[in-house]
């Protein structure tokens, strides 16, 4: 699938929810699926610190293709990281430079992603187009 | 108070009727800032519509009328605080600024290399960073209080701090995040017997308990109007006169000369000296409204109704499986700080919000703090004498569905 299919599935998935607490509910299971980051990937340089919540990521670069592991101590934030790399992971980095995010604005989780939040996620997203910058470099 | 009374005030708060995400809002958030009853932003209307010209300089009518409301504002701050002199307080943007205002005065004036200041470990990061940037342009060195596992601080230790090469102690009076009250007049005490004098940092206080600066007797007193019901931008530094004549000024600019030539200038006298350019006259007399406005409900009725609301949801917190109270002091202000389990505070402030519940999360900018607790971070409800045990009734119920979908 490419990366809009995926923001479109997700969409999709959310748009059967009104109720806030119910799109939060969806989060927190998310959330508490997401593949725990190996401790070893848990190291300070690959931690974003917010000032409400931390994320770390981590991302391999494999056969062209970028691969992205995420976790928080908030797990709402959790949940949208998960979201994150569902949509970005296993893309090549033109892919995801190319990227324009409009997902998480389309499920009402915006504000997670107002640069006065400061949970770290609007970092991780600029973090993860980082990676891609850098991996396409080594690759020319 | 009772609730014929709650109710009048909240009709004087019509920000308290809106509805969030559809959901009645409840306001828990008013130690980061309080809402503003009518008078207070009626009096802002009424100014610049009926008051605004720019003081002490103009001849004419309107700026004589708004001169003389900026004066008699000034005096109600100074009795309010229970000054002795109206030239004793200095209006400033709120407390951050008159703190920065002292760090630097003072420490022109006072402090050298090897001195020492004072600060303890629940200060919040306006009553900390000031004296360090203090400390780091003088070499000076920054000793900290430290407190026990009730968030009480610890006199014994703060005693052998004090030594002669302390030049100043700057505590706050009410803590932000675990609402405790500290014993000031003592700490006080125990630094003049060394000469030292004393900042206390009354942003938290003001609006819950009862001040008296000469009672206390305070070098410095600070506090910001927003906190108090009134309006943003403005506060106070109430300053004994000795030690105000005794420090530089701030910032330079109008109002706060005597003469000005190429070659000299010389200051005005207290308090304009400390006053540089066009002040907040607008917000000066919009936060003596409020001011005027807390002491027409009487600051003993409002600790009292404030204790009980405190104490109530305390009591109710508790009723909540794994929940922990982050600041038991015995003596505490109307704020209650706690965590549920390991849940992140973060996710509990996003889902009551959803639920129409204001409260905060985080550090609340006390992040030293906040890492000797060696938590993440609270969530924090702050209560006003608005507020209801009804409010804290729906509360807890939310508290509980939302702690139960994140176990």
């Amino acid at each position: 699938m490419t990366i809009n299919e995926i923001q479109d599935e997700i969409i999709d998935e959310f748009s059967q929810f009104d109720d806030w607490m119910d799109k939060y509910a969806l989060l927190i299971d998310l959330g508490n699926s997401l593949e725990p980051l190996e401790e070893k990937h848990k190291t300070p340089q690959n931690i974003i610190e917010g000032c409400q919540s931390r994320v770390w990521l981590n991302a391999e670069y494999n056969n062209g293709i970028i691969t992205y592991q995420g976790e928080s101590d908030a797990i709402l934030v959790k949940g949208i990281v998960s979201l994150l790399i569902h949509v970005m992971s296993g893309h090549t980095p033109d892919e995801i430079l190319n990227t324009e995010l409009y997902f998480i604005d389309r499920i009402g989780l915006k504000e997670h992603l107002s640069p006065t939040r400061s949970n770290g996620l609007v970092a991780m997203v600029k973090q993860m187009k980082m990676y891609a910058l850098a991996f396409k470099a080594k690759n020319n | 108070m009772n609730t014929e009374k709650i109710e009048q005030i909240r009709a004087d708060f019509p920000i308290l009727t809106e509805k969030i995400y559809n959901k009645q809002l409840i306001y828990f958030d008013n130690a980061a800032t309080t809402q503003k009853p009518r008078c207070v932003v009626e009096k802002i209307e009424q100014g610049y519509y009926h008051l605004n010209a720019n003081i002490h300089r103009g001849v004419h009518y309107l700026s004589q009328k708004a001169t003389e409301a900026h004066e008699v504002a000034r005096k109600s701050v100074a009795e309010f605080l229970g000054a002795g002199k109206q030239e004793e307080i200095i209006f400033t943007r709120g407390t951050t600024e008159a703190i920065n205002l002292v760090a630097f005065s003072f420490g022109e004036a006072f402090c050298k290399a090897g001195d020492e200041v004072i600060v303890s470990v629940m200060e919040h990061h306006s009553n900390i960073v000031p004296w360090q940037m203090l400390c780091e342009r003088k070499s000076m060195t920054l000793r900290v209080i430290p407190m026990n596992e009730k968030g009480e601080l610890e006199m014994e230790a703060y005693k052998s701090l004090l030594n002669e090469r302390t030049k100043i102690v700057s505590v706050t009076h009410v803590s932000n995040v675990l609402g405790t009250i500290n014993p000031v007049r003592e700490i006080i005490r125990l630094a003049h017997e060394k000469n030292i004098p004393v900042l206390v940092d009354g942003a938290q206080a003001v609006p819950h308990i009862k001040v008296n600066v000469i009672d206390l007797d305070a070098d410095f007193y600070v506090f910001s109007g927003h906190k108090i019901y009134g309006p943003t931008g403005i506060g106070a530094l109430y300053g004994k006169e000795k030690w105000l004549n005794a420090i530089p000024p701030y910032q330079g600019g109008g109002e706060m000369i005597a003469t000005v030539t190429f070659e000299k200038t010389t200051y005005n006298e207290l308090p304009f000296k400390f006053e540089a350019g066009t002040p907040d006259y607008i917000g000066s007399t919009a936060m003596a409204e409020a001011l005027r406005y807390v002491q027409e409900i009487g600051i003993d009725e409002i600790a009292a109704y404030e204790h009980e609301l405190t104490e109530y949801a305390t009591h109710r917190l508790l009723e909540i499986e794994n929940m922990r109270i982050i600041g038991t002091a015995r003596e505490k202000s109307s704020v209650v700080s706690f965590l549920v389990g390991n849940i992140h505070p973060y996710d509990i402030g996003m889902l009551l919000d959803k639920l129409g519940i204001a409260v905060r999360t985080g550090h609340h900018c006390a992040q030293p703090l906040i890492d000797s607790l060696g938590i993440p971070g609270t969530v924090r409800a702050s209560f006003a004498f608005y507020n209801t045990k009804e409010e804290i009734d729906i509360f807890i119920e939310a508290l509980k569905r939302v702690a139960g979908m994140l176990s």
